[in-house]
């Protein structure tokens, strides 16, 4: 088994109101110094065997088809290293 | 003339929608998500709710549903197709409308009745209305803001393909205060605001809507 994971972000020029939201709380808990904040998505996702680099494409397809869309949000495909924290 | 609704898991205003098919004159007629057929239908309803539970993304799951595959072949040969809501949020994920659909700039669902100005009266379900009428029909949505970029926005100014856009205040952070859009064959519409809830003065805000269904019926009975 091994881990695949997918970060999607919003792509920068899309107004993220969820991370603004979470940006206003931080002044009220006391929290300083953080000029602005983008909320995101991790997937994790378990392969089942290694991770070839035909299966690496096929995520990258899953990525682009699926996990995000393209016309609002970026992704970065990553391969966790094994014997980590699962 | 019969007009299908496609029901989803998690539609809501799929019994509205079928309810103002048969105020404009039409037969309406129940889809089902789970469904490879279209049941020999003229024209297609995408309605308003929060399919899939709004998971991933508004629409992202909606897309891949099995009557889509049938939804996206006729729409893609000229049947009319009317995404409202949930349904225009489904019809982007398909690739059937440019653009994207993102949570309101305020961060707070709306729902109100909203004034709108109807930009575009030659498509399917548009041409029942006088060029830039002013109508009332309700808006209620948590990601109406719709956006594209700065290109496609130009393009759909400059091919007439903004169908109703907002008047006065901004609801939801759309960017040129679009409310609706076209393909470029005017059969496949996309709207935020909800035309099914005004097409009768005991439940709504007057009868504004039913014009969106009787051009439907009106486009079939020309083609």
């Amino acid at each position: 088994m091994a881990r695949v994971v997918v970060d999607v972000m919003l792509k920068p020029e899309i107004l993220d109101p969820q991370g603004k939201a979470v940006h206003g709380a931080l002044p009220r808990l006391g929290f300083e110094g953080i000029t602005d904040v983008r909320q995101g998505k991790r997937f994790e996702l378990e392969v089942d065997g290694e991770v070839t680099a035909d299966r690496l494409a096929e995520i990258h397809k899953v990525a682009e088809t699926l996990l995000s869309n393209p016309v609002i949000e970026d992704f970065e495909v990553h391969v966790e290293p094994a014997g980590g924290s699962s | 003339m019969r007009i299908g609704v496609v029901t989803f898991p998690g539609s809501l205003d799929d019994v509205d929608a079928r309810r103002a098919v048969t105020f404009a004159g039409a037969e309406a007629v129940a889809l089902w998500h789970g469904d490879h057929d279209l049941n020999g239908v003229d024209a297609i309803v995408l309605p308003g709710g929060f399919s899939y539970g709004d998971y991933l993304r508004c629409g992202a799951i909606s897309r891949f549903a099995p009557v889509m595959t049938e939804v996206v072949e006729a729409a893609n040969k000229g049947m009319p197709v009317l995404g409202i809501c949930n349904g225009f949020q489904i019809l982007c994920e398909s690739h059937l409308l440019p653009g994207a659909l993102i949570r309101n700039d305020h961060r707070k669902f709306v729902c109100r009745d909203q004034l709108l100005r109807v930009e575009n009266n030659t498509t399917a379900w548009t041409n029942e209305y006088d060029a830039g009428a002013e109508i009332t029909i309700v808006l209620k949505n948590g990601e109406g803001g719709f956006v594209a970029d700065g290109s496609t926005l130009d393009r759909l100014e400059g091919e007439g393909r903004v169908v109703a856009r907002y008047l006065g205040e901004n609801p939801n952070g759309s960017l040129r205060a679009i409310a609706g859009i076209t393909n470029e064959r005017g059969n496949v519409v996309g709207l935020m605001p909800h035309p099914e809830h005004a097409v009768e003065d005991l439940t709504g805000p007057g009868t504004d809507g039913l014009a969106f269904f009787t051009s439907a019926i009106k486009a079939l009975a020309n083609a």
